[in-house]
C-alpha cells in the first residue's frame, strides 16, 4: 500500500504530551495530494505512482505540465514527485490527506539540506583539526596529510577534504508521528527534518520499522 | 513565528500571574513517586523569566540546606505546573538576576516593593 505525501516545512515549537513531557516537533503542511500518473512495469519497466502537491494558478504552470494534468482532469499542481511501490492500489485522481498517516506511527522525511557552501573538513567531515598549542601557526583547522608518499602517488579517489556541504537530498528516517490535524492537512513529527522552512519535504512510511 | 506555529502552543495557565524578576515565589509542580502523582512545592527567587510562546520559562532560585544554591527552571505553559503564588515583589534594575548566584547571606537578599 502506497503510504506517501508531499509537504512543505512549517518550522519547529514544542509540544506537550499526556504526561506533561515537552516535545521537540517539526510540522509540516503535508497534502493534499492527488494521485497523478500510476507508473506499471509492463509500460514503464517500474512500479511507481506519481502524486501532485499545491495547487496553484495554471500560469504558473509551463504548457507541459498543464497538459500532463489536464488529460487527468486534475487541478494545476507546481510539485510532482514519484513514490516508488509494489503494489500501487490507488487510481489516478484520487485525494491523500494526512489521515493516512496515525498517531505513534515511524515515518521517513525526504528534504533538500541547507546549503552551507564550501567548507573546511572539520566542519564537513568532522576532523579534528590540529593542535592548538605547542607551536602552532595556521594548523589548527587543517585537514592533515592526505595520504602516502611515492606509493601510491596520488591521492585516493573519494578522500573526504574541504568542498560544497549541504544542499543535498537528504532523508531523516524513523521519526515518530505526534500529531496529525486532517483539518489544516497538517503533521508533526519528534525532531528535526532536512531543509529550511518552506522548503518541500516528501513524507514516507518508514522504511525501518 | 508563523501563525500555524503559534496555533499550535498550549493554553497559557490561568493559575500563574504574571511573573517578573526577583519575584519570591512559591510553585506547585506535579512530581512523580513511583505509581502516583503529587505535588511539590519550591519556593525561592525568580531569576529569570523567558516568555515565548510554547518555551516561555521562569528560572527559581532557592538556598536549599547547607547553603547549597538550587535552581529550577519551569516550563509556564506545562500542564506540570498547578500553579504559582507570588509572595512578593522585589525592586530590582535588571531581567537577569544572574548576581546573585555568586552572593550568600546578608548579600543575597533583595529589597521589596510594595504596589
Amino acid at each position: 500500500m502506497l503510504k506517501g505525501l508531499i509537504g512543505k516545512k512549517i518550522g519547529m515549537t514544542q509540544i506537550f504530551d499526556e504526561n506533561g513531557v515537552a516535545l521537540p516537533i517539526t510540522v509540516i503542511e503535508a497534502g493534499p495530494c492527488y494521485v497523478t500518473q500510476v507508473r506499471n512495469p509492463e509500460r514503464d519497466g517500474y512500479s511507481a505512482v506519481q502524486l501532485g502537491f499545491n495547487e496553484v494558478h495554471p500560469k504558473k504552470l509551463t504548457g507541459g505540465q498543464r497538459g500532463h494534468l489536464k488529460s487527468n482532469d486534475l487541478p494545476p499542481l507546481r510539485y510532482l514527485r514519484e513514490f516508488r511501490t509494489k503494489s500501487p492500489e490507488v487510481k489516478v485522481g484520487e485525494k491523500l490527506t494526512v489521515e493516512e498517516f496515525e498517531l505513534g506511527e515511524r515515518v521517513d522525511i525526504t528534504g533538500i539540506s541547507k546549503g552551507k557552501g564550501f567548507q573546511g573538513g572539520m566542519k564537513r567531515h568532522g576532523f579534528k583539526g590540529g593542535p592548538k598549542t605547542h607551536g602552532q601557526s595556521d594548523r589548527h583547522r587543517a585537514p592533515g596529510s592526505v595520504g602516502a608518499g611515492s606509493s601510491p602517488g596520488r591521492v585516493h579517489k573519494g578522500k573526504k577534504m574541504p568542498g560544497h556541504m549541504g544542499n543535498v537530498r537528504v532523508t531523516s528516517q524513523g521519526l515518530k508521528v505526534v500529531l496529525v490535524d486532517a483539518e489544516r492537512n497538517l503533521i508533526g513529527v519528534r525532531g528535526a527534518v532536512p531543509g529550511g522552512k518552506g522548503g518541500i519535504v516528501i513524507v514516507n512510511g518508514a522504511r525501518k520499522q | 513565528m508563523s501563525d500555524i506555529l503559534k496555533s499550535l502552543e498550549a493554553p497559557i495557565n490561568e493559575n500563574i500571574p504574571e511573573l517578573r524578576s526577583g519575584d519570591i515565589v512559591n510553585v506547585h509542580a506535579l512530581v512523580k513517586e513511583g505509581e502516583r502523582e503529587r505535588v511539590q512545592q519550591f519556593k525561592g527567587t525568580i531569576i529569570r523569566v523567558r516568555n515565548s510562546g510554547n518555551n516561555a520559562n521562569f528560572t527559581v532560585r532557592r538556598i536549599a540546606s547547607n547553603g547549597v544554591g538550587v535552581e529550577r527552571t519551569f516550563l509556564a505553559r506545562s500542564p506540570r505546573v498547578e500553579k504559582v503564588v507570588v509572595e512578593r515583589h522585589s525592586k530590582v534594575r535588571r531581567a537577569n538576576l544572574y548576581f546573585l548566584r555568586d552572593r550568600t547571606g546578608k548579600s543575597a537578599r533583595l529589597k521589596q516593593k510594595f504596589n
